[in-house]
């Protein structure tokens, strides 16, 4: 009986998940009246404005991950190294894009960068682009800080760093050479992540005027039918070939066999 | 001045001192061990040596250089862990060159260095392993092969092989010394096995609450402890408790029983210990001195038999070998023990 009522769950659960998608997935496949047919993928794919905000977001997403590993790798590592017992208060800040709307952050950034202020980084396209990336950072801080800190979790922190320095290694020689090679996995895991944030993100692109995917998804949502469901279907892929690239990462990486 | 010399060290955390006034000087070459129970500071000594603590006070020098003024990373000593520390992303032969990487030594070099380590330490066909692909014994010898692959000046070891099962800490604490000794590295080894410091090194030091209560060879240590701490840390000791009757001739009383020592003693009550395998079951030529006593406990170890038998107010342990042909003593039996006053040790403070 216990059983039943488990397989019941289970099916509602994916019946909630998947019937949207199913559906979607139909109806962007119905732009040509009466048959099943590609033309909403096509018109989308040939669209150059699809290019240009795809691919403007795809650079500002790898931007931001390399923004990202660099900035919280170093601080997690020392965190975990030398400051043990200020980790909690770190990690609260790191939670703090979760509670805060982008549309606090990015009116912050325009009232503290515009032109009239004393860094006027809105002032230029590039300026703004950095600004943009540093709201996709903010943006992504809890899951790239999570996942590197739980890759550090795993590993012999201090031990290692110690080893490493009586064979004459110095503090860019351990991160580059021992750390992070042994925390890529989880590395990579946040940046996928990051990825897929980046690619969807609205409020922030928006709101400081870049050409960047999301408000494009919402102007086609705005104006036609297909094209929408055929683009929201392609971000679905592309999160979940993000997710898949995760495991196939940590099921691939040699050194982690043991641990598993 | 010796290869290594640590003069007044001291190491405090808070209002916690760990070590004080540790003082040793070791010789090019040396195998010294720090032996001690948990908590004695034998490891923060150590890594204040390896630069990861920094000394409250004190210097340590190193062929006559200041290593205080050295980071770790540039004091070109080797160190071996309690939990290997290999780097789990790099296989064998990398774990082995990552020193000399470092270093920028040239891949000819590199690469006929670490064949040679792996060979030293009798893995020359494991190189291209991974770490979590060998058993725990193999990785603390790519963990020495690696800390020796860089050359360092100085070896330290901290309490390698409490991690490994009994056989293999016994055949692996041979290969360590025939590999220091083949090398001639001066080395310093931190452990709580008595047995692993008494076999390997050619000095001790005895830590207990921050100090260093002896510092001696083996033999000195094990036949001639000179507090009470050592005596009862290294090896089993039975204390009795003794007045002096005549301090020029070490004439004493223990529990009623006279012995006569042959040497100088101070006046009054003394502490006085013997070796359980100084006392012989029955009469025995050379020892002179026989008391008699009740059996209160039996331990078969094996080839050896421990007993401890009631004298006065002492229990006095001794061992006898096993032998299959004849059963040791019944607990609650009358035993005669005899051994030689000059085997007494006289115990200070």
């Amino acid at each position: 009986m216990t059983k039943l009522w488990s397989w019941l769950a289970l099916a509602v659960g994916l019946i909630y998940f998947f019937l949207p998608l199913i559906g979607m997935t139909e109806f962007s496949l119905k732009m040509r009246r009466g048959e099943y047919s590609f033309d909403a993928y096509r018109a989308v794919l040939e669209d150059p404005r699809f290019q240009q905000t795809f691919s403007y977001s795809v650079f500002m997403a790898l931007l931001t991950i390399v923004f990202g590993v660099l900035l919280v790798v170093p601080t997690a590592y020392w965190v975990r190294l030398k400051l043990p017992r200020i980790r909690p208060y770190i990690e609260f800040i790191t939670l703090l894009p979760l509670v805060i709307p982008p549309i606090v952050i990015v009116f912050g950034y325009i009232r503290l960068y515009n032109t009239s202020s004393w860094l006027p980084l809105t002032g230029t396209a590039m300026g703004t682009n950095l600004l943009l990336m540093f709201g996709y950072a903010t943006l992504s801080l809890p899951y790239m800080y999570r996942a590197v800190d739980t890759g550090l979790r795993s590993i012999d922190v201090g031990t290692l760093t110690e080893a490493a320095q009586s064979l004459g290694a110095g503090w860019v020689t351990i991160l580059a050479r021992v750390i992070l090679p042994n925390v890529l996995v989880a590395v990579l895991s946040g940046a996928f992540l990051t990825f897929a944030i980046v690619i969807g993100e609205f409020v922030l692109a928006a709101l400081l005027n870049r050409p960047a995917f999301g408000p494009y998804l919402q102007l086609m949502g705005a104006n036609r039918a297909y094209e929408p469901a055929a683009l929201a279907v392609i971000a679905f892929a592309i999160t979940w070939a993000c997710m898949g690239l995760i495991q196939l990462i940590t099921r691939f990486s040699k050194h982690t066999k043991a641990a598993r | 001045m010796a290869f290594l010399d640590i003069e007044h060290l001291e190491k405090s955390y808070g209002t916690t001192k760990v070590v004080k006034d540790f003082n040793l000087a070791v010789d090019k070459g040396e195998f010294v061990s720090f032996l001690g129970p948990s908590g004695c500071g034998k490891t923060t000594t150590l890594r204040m040596v390896a630069g990861f603590e920094t000394p409250s006070q004190g210097a340590i020098h190193i062929d006559g250089k200041d290593m205080l003024r050295l980071r770790p990373n540039q004091r070109n000593i080797g160190m071996v862990f309690q939990a290997y520390a290999l780097f789990p992303n790099l296989t064998v032969a990398q774990n082995v060159a990552f020193g000399l990487k470092v270093a920028g030594t040239d891949k000819g070099v590199i690469a006929e260095r670490v064949a040679e380590m792996l060979e030293t330490i009798g893995l020359p066909e494991l190189g291209n392993r991974y770490p979590f692909q060998l058993s725990g014994g193999q990785q603390q010898r790519v963990a020495l092969a690696r800390a020796l692959a860089v050359r360092p000046q100085v070896l330290l070891l901290d309490e390698p092989l409490s991690a490994l099962d009994a056989k293999i800490r016994v055949s692996l604490r041979g290969e360590i010394r025939a590999i220091q000794q083949k090398l001639g590295i001066t080395t310093i080894y931190v452990t709580h096995d008595q047995e692993e410091a008494l076999s390997m090194s050619d000095r001790i030091v005895v830590m207990h609450q921050g100090i260093a209560d002896q510092v001696g060879t083996p033999f000195e240590i094990y036949n001639r402890p000179t507090t009470r701490f050592v005596a009862n840390f290294v090896g089993t000791l039975t204390l009795l408790e003794a007045q002096v009757l005549d301090p020029a001739t070490g004439r004493v009383s223990i529990g009623g029983v006279e012995a006569t020592l042959g040497r100088r003693l101070p006046k009054g009550a003394v502490t006085l210990a013997v070796r359980p395998e100084m006392v012989s079951l029955g009469s025995a030529p050379g020892r002179e001195t026989e008391v008699t006593g009740r059996i209160v406990d039996v331990d078969f170890l094996g080839s050896v038999i421990r007993l401890r038998a009631q004298i006065g107010q002492s229990v006095l342990a001794f061992d006898t070998f096993n032998n299959s042909h004849a059963n040791p003593p019944k607990v609650g039996s009358e035993v005669t023990l005899s051994l030689a006053a000059r085997d007494l040790l006289l115990i200070g403070d």
